[in-house]
């Protein structure tokens, strides 16, 4: 039984009269474990496709399974409560809470489950120990470098254990040689059995990914399994 | 809409890190509220000062006396009937009457005051009184007032008899005028007309400032009628006999002053006749009044800082849009974000609140301090500016707190 698995879904946006088709028949199925890269130009509707896995949204037409529940018929708050416990995201522009600490930023999904303080607490901090930044806990993202702030944000992303890891341009505000530790991290991430979806425009990175979804036009273009030799060579 | 009391203790948290990280705007969020609930304190606690003040006063008078004027001592005097206008004023022959035929009542005290234009002039050789009162009165005055003498005598039946050119002063009248010289037998000048001083009222202790009594000349009733021929009207005190007669001690004087002044008995009474009580229910009456235009007003301003403190919500809420739609992503429900920002609303409102009640008895105390009021500050006032200015932030915050949790959590994600 497929993880994520999805049926003709269509994400449609209406602009006055006008109607932008961003997803258009999309059908996929990713399995638990998978690294799968989402490439594509800009404004082929890869970012869209994240929001639908990543339940911040729902599909104008088409199903969504989510470790086999319907997300397409869910309310506000039964979303809430998916992205909560399932879902761990990393965005692009890292999206911490600016007044607070490291540890807080962290501890937040845990806050929104009702986690007790003290058990809270130690999450947050494995979570942070894991992305080697146990010496960051009480310092604001001011304080941070750019790359160390996305590991904040991956912390928080993982903090609850989540089923899948969405990462939507993770390394688009990082320099190069950042990017490159942050995909080391996603790496080891997935071999501890982590199931990862990366959107990125970059080769690199794709390279590191066991599977790539091309989208073009809001239509999955290709689905390229990737096997351990192919990507050596790639 | 279920929280868990974790979720509830981590809101006001939430809430309370993040007005200390905008101190400034808090501030002056709160400031609308804060003046509300600093005028109802420092209001309630003066005007519960002054009515304590009026009533510990009132009962100084004793429970038992009857005060007799021409008209009720609330009426407006622009506002009579011509029937009314016309009433005979108030004089010794009522007095008498009351003594002779009001078996219930045992003293009768009229008392009669002169106002010289610029001020009454007493004198003792070199010194002059501060603009003493001048009263004329009978020997019973002192017994139906409870007062009590410092030193020497009050008047007399033989000092009413022979107007006498004798008078009492008040303590501090006396302190005046003899410095540490003994008063008695000396004589003063009142108004140019020689008076010996034959006693001195003990000093009379009073809340409300009216300390009349210590700066008074008090003379003989009919040695006043001669000098002042033509001051007619006076006001009287009757005291009943005891508690349990002043039903009928009322009802005999209603009925003597009925037939003494005429009054048809078709007709109601030509004078007014007042108790402690009804003098208490007056002055009630009117803190009352004072009460319900104090309401009205902080409502007014409570009303303004509402509207403050609405719109400043607003205003955060359009500014962290980002922050709210990054915690609705991680996982808040639509009820985290709603009792985040109302609790924010509330514990703005409500620190607004403590601190508008620490300013309002402070300037409660200044004024009380600075008029010699008693101050009373009530626990009652203070619990209900505490619970208007919570109530404030509840009613103030729900409008934004539902703006925020509405909030498309990918609408503020996608844009830089
Ligand atoms: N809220 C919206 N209202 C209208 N049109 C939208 C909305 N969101 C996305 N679109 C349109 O849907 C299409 C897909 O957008 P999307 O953000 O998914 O692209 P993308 O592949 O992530 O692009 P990029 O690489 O630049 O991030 C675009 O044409 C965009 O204009
Ligand atoms: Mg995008």
């Amino acid at each position: 039984m497929p993880l994520i698995e999805t049926k003709n879904l269509w994400k449609t946006y209406k602009m006055g009269t006008e109607e932008v088709n961003a997803l258009r028949e999309v059908s996929i199925s990713i399995e638990k474990g998978e690294y799968v890269a989402i490439m594509g130009p800009s404004g082929s509707g890869k970012s869209t496709l994240m929001n639908l896995i990543g339940c911040l949204d729902t599909p104008t037409q088409g199903e969504y399974k989510l470790n086999n529940r319907q997300v397409s018929s869910m309310n506000d708050d039964e979303l809430a409560n998916i992205r909560n416990r399932e879902i761990g995201f990393v965005f692009q522009t890292f999206n911490l809470l600016p007044r607070a600490t490291s540890l807080h930023n962290v501890e937040l999904p845990l806050i929104y489950n009702g986690s007790p303080a003290d058990l809270r607490r130690k999450m947050a901090e494995e979570a942070l120990a894991k992305v080697e930044l146990s010496d960051r806990m009480m310092h604001k993202p001011s304080e941070l470098s750019g790359g160390q702030r996305q590991r904040v944000a991956i912390a928080r992303a993982l903090v609850n254990n989540p089923s899948i890891l969405l990462a939507d341009e993770p390394t688009g505000n990082l320099d190069s040689k950042t990017s490159v530790d942050i995909m080391r991290l996603f790496d080891e991430l997935h071999r501890e059995g982590n199931t990862i979806i990366v959107v990125t425009h970059e080769q690199d990175i794709a390279k590191r990914a066991h599977r790539v979804l091309s989208i073009l036009d809001g239509k999955i273009a290709s689905d390229v399994r990737v096997s351990e030799e192919g990507r050596k060579i790639l | 809409m279920i929280l868990t009391p974790v979720e509830i203790k981590d809101s006001i948290l939430m809430a309370l890190s993040s007005i200390r990280a905008n101190k400034m705007r808090a501030g002056l969020t709160i400031l609308g509220v804060m003046i509300g609930v600093a005028s109802v304190i420092s209001l309630a606690s003066i005007i519960n000062g002054l009515d304590e003040a009026m009533n510990n006063e009132i009962d100084a008078w004793g429970s038992n006396s009857f005060y007799i004027t021409r008209y009720a001592f609330d009426v407006d005097r622009s506002k009579l009937s011509d029937e009314d206008r016309n009433r005979p004023p108030i004089t010794v022959g009522e007095a008498d009457a009351i003594n002779k035929n009001c078996p219930s009542v045992d003293g009768v005290s009229p008392q009669n005051y002169y106002f010289a234009p610029g001020g009454n002039v007493v004198k003792y050789k070199n010194r002059k009184g501060n603009r003493p009162y001048l009263m004329g009165t009978w020997p019973d005055f002192i017994k139906v007032n409870s007062l009590n003498l410092q030193a020497g005598r009050f008047i007399t039946e033989i000092d009413q008899h022979s107007s006498a050119m004798i008078c009492v002063l008040g303590h501090d009248l006396s302190e005046t005028l003899f410095e540490t010289e003994n008063p008695l037998d000396k004589v003063i000048r009142v108004n140019g007309k020689r008076f010996t001083v034959v006693g001195v009222f003990e000093e009379k202790e009073s809340t409300l400032g009216d300390d009349n009594e210590n700066n008074q000349v008090t003379i003989p009733l009919s040695t006043f009628e001669k000098i002042h021929p033509w001051e007619e009207e006076l006001f009287l005190i009757a005291r009943g006999a005891s508690h349990e007669v002043m039903e009928l001690a009322e009802e005999d004087i209603i009925n003597t002053l009925r037939i003494y002044r005429n009054v048809p008995f078709n007709k109601k009474n030509n004078f007014a006749i007042s108790t402690q009580e009804n003098i208490k229910d007056m002055v009630n009456n009117i803190t009352e009044y004072i009460y319900l235009a104090m309401i009205i007003i902080t409502s007014v301003g409570l009303m303004v800082g509402g509207i403050g403190v609405m719109n400043i919500m607003l205003v955060s809420v359009t500014e962290r849009t980002r922050e709210i739609c990054v915690r609705k992503a991680i996982g808040a429900k639509r009820s985290n974000i709603l009792l985040q920002f109302l609790t924010e609303a509330v514990t703005l409102t409500g620190a607004g609140g403590v601190i508008g009640i620490l300013f309002g008895v402070v300037v409660g105390l200044s004024v009380n301090k600075l008029i010699g009021f008693p101050l009373t500050i009530s626990i009652f006032w203070v619990v209900v500016g505490f619970a208007v200015s919570v109530s404030v932030g509840l009613v103030s915050g729900i409008v934004p707190a539902m703006k925020a949790a509405k909030l498309d959590p990918i609408e503020a994600l996608r844009y830089e």
